[in-house]
């Protein structure tokens, strides 16, 4: 694991209470179990780690338990609610959150960030890195969704601007499907 | 449509897109101060209660524990029109009511801290119903407020702030009506508009005294503006962080900044407030509650003779901006209607129900989802259909009406009925339309019904704004404007109108960032005034800036000013084209050339946004379903259509359309509590249930400035409502006058339950 890594930017080796690793869009960290600054305790939801600790704020709370989408990201290519999923539950899971979509090195966006660039699929954007995750991993699962997959796949996602229209217009751009109509 | 323009009208990306979708725009929580503690606020179990006795020797004593503050030792500051709001009060006047600050190092331990303090309260009476509350003998919230009533004399900012419509002769006008109708009709859902972004504020105070907040505002500099008589005008900046959704809701909402100042100043230290989802529902702001007793006469073709009633607003336990909702709302009744005679009287009044605050719409959506059900029946008795009745009678160029000023402007306006004529050819309303009470359609169970409705808004040139336009040698120029961005995509479109005007790439274009240190005056993004307002001065400023190069290129070029082109940061003489000179050759590099724009209030340009609907009812099982909405407006000029379309779809969020279905705040009449005050319980629209929508846009050039604009988007969410229950009451045949129209409330109506 620690092999396929690119980084380990944070090792502890004699921590009594333990660690957990987490490897976070391609990058392993191990963290230890604990109450102090940079640790993980047992009450520490994944969403509190990913934006606390690791400080990856890109991984939006808005409800904080459970309904809104908000702080979607990617486990082991499933979606799940960051704000309810306990950390100490993530030890060797691999996740992807909306700062591992573009890629950093060359600067180049995933196709479903520049479709919703390009269709400006927002309005506050606060919703916006939890939707952009459920898209992709629908579209990870089926590359050319129908409009009702689109819908299904994004309808724990909570949008008060309604910036539904354009977002399900931006998912069938990025999955080649721009032609259907809606 | 571009009309010959480089960047207005035309689609471009976002200023901020990238930032966007690659999670690193910064909204306030992503922000941390060195040295930050976190504030948390305890909050009364009560509606109505006074704090008896507040122990917090055991809260201070918790490692990590910076401050605990009661009203006994906080900072005490008032605000509110009249003053009746405190950083915290010995009363407590609702259920989620401030009664205790803390700050600590982190959010857990000021969490932990809240369960260590004790508090003996002497619970009171309650009352949640405006009109029970101004009964005599009803329980008093506000010793200053007798009946719960606030008074109605005039404020010192704004001494005829206009708070009843009184013109004209009412009798003689009823007398003059062909058909009278009278009715209730109430529009009291406490609906929450909810962002996703809960409110926070960040205060920190420097050694000289001054403070600096940052905020996740719509309108950052009102923070400044609004916060300073409150706070011994102290020396205050505002910056404005990037803000998760607003819908009116997040402008200067004096509560939490007051609040996280007052632990600022204690500690010394940072101090971050932000609500969690829970605090955001129960106990921040609502819309407000609005019921009408009204009376009104028209004439067979449609005029309105006379209009007369009372307005009730509920403003919850505390209203932040009520008088000036009852303002514009009036205001907005006016530009709706031409009728010469009114006596339309208002009352402001508190009840312990969750607090009320600025929401999109704002008093107009509240006034008008009452009265229009009501003007509905006249409709009816009239035999009159409501498009061609709207469209006669919304205001016209030449037609006057009162502002929220309470002075007479008269509208120098485009005229609406064009784009409420297109709007109808597009919805199919002449099919559609079957009269009133009479289904469109009806298959077995199902029964489908359409209605419309129709807002506008005078306040898009509402207030003052200032802008400065800076050019560098290298081409590129910086807007200074004090804009935040919540959403409506305004920071851009300053940008492109900026870049129009310079004739620059769009690239070469940006604007400064929402912080009151680096900019001039701004008033803030409201009722959709920063397409005319915030837009002319930066027009101006950008025109100004480029008379100033162009004066200094004048010389060098040995042409005449009138005779000089910029195209992308070069200048040339118009018919030598040939020979360009960069910026810089006439600036040197040492030198900016800033231009000034300000703006000042016009309220003679009202907008105009017509609602079309489409219903299918069940008649078995009550179940309402939206199918289909159909969008009207004339805004002059698309400055860029992804971003109108998209505020324009705003109509199905933020306590909009969805007021007439199911979006409802529950009150548990025997805690004072929310019952649905979560994001389980409390219903939105889901990917799964959009209706068809199109919008329908004119551009018909009004005179606003240089590209005839104005805005639209925040009332987006007003018309819909009222067509939502005009099309259910024509889709069942029963005439329904109570939001929001639940299946419960349709079968009882059919007489099945
Ligand atoms: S923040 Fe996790 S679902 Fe709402
Ligand atoms: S863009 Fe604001 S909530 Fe979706």
């Amino acid at each position: 694991m620690e092999g396929d890594s690119k980084v380990t930017i944070r090792r502890v080796k004699d921590s009594q209470k333990g660690s957990i690793s987490l490897t976070v869009n391609g990058w392993l960290y191990e963290l230890a179990v604990g109450d102090k600054p940079g640790e993980v305790a047992p009450s520490h939801t994944l969403a509190h780690t990913l934006r606390e600790t690791l400080r990856l704020t890109g991984t939006k709370i808005s409800c904080d338990h459970g309904a809104c989408g908000a702080c979607t990201v990617i486990m082991d290519g499933e979606t799940v609610l960051s704000c309810i999923t306990l950390t100490m539950d993530c030890d060797g899971k691999s996740i992807t959150t909306i700062e591992g979509l573009e890629d950093l090195e060359t600067g180049q966006l995933h196709p479903l960030q520049q479709a919703f660039i390009d269709n400006t699929a927002f309005q506050c954007g606060f919703c916006t890195p939890g939707i952009i995750m459920s898209a992709k991993a629908l579209l990870d699962e089926d590359p050319s969704p129908t409009e009702e997959a689109i819908k299904q796949a994004l309808s724990g996602n909570y949008c008060r601007c309604i910036s539904h229209y354009e977002v399900i217009k931006a998912v069938k751009e990025a999955s080649g499907r721009s032609d259907t109509n809606g | 449509m571009a009309r010959g323009y480089r960047h207005i009208g035309k689609a471009t990306p976002r200023k901020d897109a990238r930032a966007i979708v690659t999670g690193k725009a910064p909204y306030i929580d992503d922000i941390r101060l060195t040295g930050m503690l976190f504030g948390k606020v305890l909050r009364s179990p009560h509606a109505h209660a006074v704090i008896k006795n507040i122990e917090t020797t055991r809260a201070e004593k918790l490692p990590g524990v910076k401050a605990v503050l009661t009203y006994k030792n906080v900072p005490q500051w008032n605000w509110g029109l009249p003053r009746h709001e405190s950083t915290l009060d010995s009363k407590v006047r609702y259920v989620g009511d401030s009664v205790a600050l803390v700050a600590a190092e982190t959010a857990e331990i000021a969490e932990a801290a809240l369960e260590l303090i004790d508090v003996e309260y002497e619970v009171l009476p309650p009352v949640y119903d405006a009109q029970e509350a101004m009964k005599p003998g009803a329980p008093q919230l506000f010793t200053q407020f007798p009946n719960n009533t606030l008074p109605p004399d005039p404020i010192k900012i704004d001494p005829k702030l206009l708070q009843h419509v009184v013109m004209g002769d009412v009798e003689k006008g009823f007398a003059e009506a062909d058909f009278v109708a009278e009715g209730s009709c109430s529009y009291e859902n406490f609906p929450h508009p909810l962002p996703p972004e809960p409110p926070g504020v960040i205060a920190e105070w420097g050694e000289l005294g001054e403070l600096t907040l940052y905020v996740a505002s719509q309108s950052a500099a009102m923070n400044k503006y609004t916060a300073q008589p409150v706070l011994g005008l102290a020396d205050i900046r505002v910056i404005g962080t990037q803000c998760g959704g607003s819908y009116g809701t997040k402008n200067a909402n004096l509560r939490p900044l007051t609040q996280a100042a007052a632990l600022a100043k204690v500690t010394r230290r940072p101090v971050f407030l932000y609500y969690n989802k829970v605090e955001h529902f129960e106990a921040y702001t609502v819309r407000l509650a609005s019921r009408i007793d009204i009376k009104v006469g028209i004439k067979k073709d449609g005029m309105v003779t006379a209009v007369s009633g009372e307005w009730i607003v509920g403003g919850g336990a505390y209203t932040e901006s009520g008088k000036y909702q009852i303002a514009v709302g009036l205001g907005e009744t006016m530009v709706l209607l031409r009728c010469p005679n009114w006596n339309l009287r208002s009352k402001l009044i508190c009840t312990n129900r969750i607090p009320t605050g600025v929401v999109r719409g704002f008093g107009g959506q509240e006034l008008e989802c009452a009265w229009l059900p009501v003007l509905s029946i006249a409709m009816e008795k009239a035999g009159l259909d409501p498009v061609e009745f709207f469209k006669k009678n919304y205001a016209k160029a030449g037609d006057g009406y009162f502002w929220r000023d309470g002075n007479w402007w008269v509208c120098r306006g485009v005229d609406y009925s064009k784009a409420m004529q297109k709007g109808a050819e597009v919805f199919g309303w002449k099919d559609k339309w079957k009269g009133w009470g009479v289904p469109t359609s009806i298959e077995g169970n199902k029964r489908r019904g359409v209605g419309v409705g129709v807002h506008g808004n005078a306040d898009v040139g509402e207030d003052d704004s200032e802008a400065w336009v800076k050019l560098s040698p290298d081409g590129r120029a910086i807007v200074h404007a004090c804009v935040s961005e919540s959403g409506p995509g305004q920071r851009s479109s300053l940008c492109k109108m900026a870049a129009e005007v310079l004739n620059l790439p769009l690239d070469r274009v940006n604007i400064t960032p929402p912080d009151t240190h680096v900019n001039p005056f701004e008033f803030g993004l409201v009722g959709s005034r920063g397409t005319f307002t915030v837009g002319s001065a930066v027009i101006q400023a950008a025109e100004d800036a480029l008379r100033k190069l162009l004066e200094l290129a004048a010389p060098v070029l040995g042409a005449r000013l009138e005779d000089l082109e910029t195209e992308d940061g070069l200048i040339y003489v118009r018919d030598k084209p040939e020979r360009k000179v960069p910026w810089r050759k006439v600036m040197g590099i040492a030198r900016t050339v800033t231009g000034l724009g300000r703006f000042e209030t016009d309220f003679s340009l009202p907008s105009c946004l017509m609602q079309f609907v489409e219903v299918e009812v069940d008649i078995e099982t009550g179940k309402t379903d939206l199918l289909r909405v159909v969008s009207a407006t004339d805004c002059g000029q698309i400055i860029d259509p992804l971003v109108l379309n998209g505020q324009l779809h705003g109509s199905l969020g933020a306590a909009g359309i969805d007021t007439a279905l199911y979006e409802e705040t529950i009150l548990d009449k025997n805690t004072g509590r929310v019952l649905n005050g979560n994001m389980l319980d409390y219903k939105w629209r889901t990917f799964l249930d959009l209706p068809q929508t199109q919008n329908v846009i004119l551009e018909t050039p009004i005179p606003s400035h240089r590209f005839h604009a104005i805005g639209i988007g925040e009332i987006a969410t007003s018309p819909g409502p009222s067509a939502v229950l005009m099309a259910i009451s024509n889709a069942i045949g029963k005439r329904i006058l109570d939001y929001p129209v639940t299946a419960s409330k349709i079968l009882k109506a059919l007489g099945k339950i």
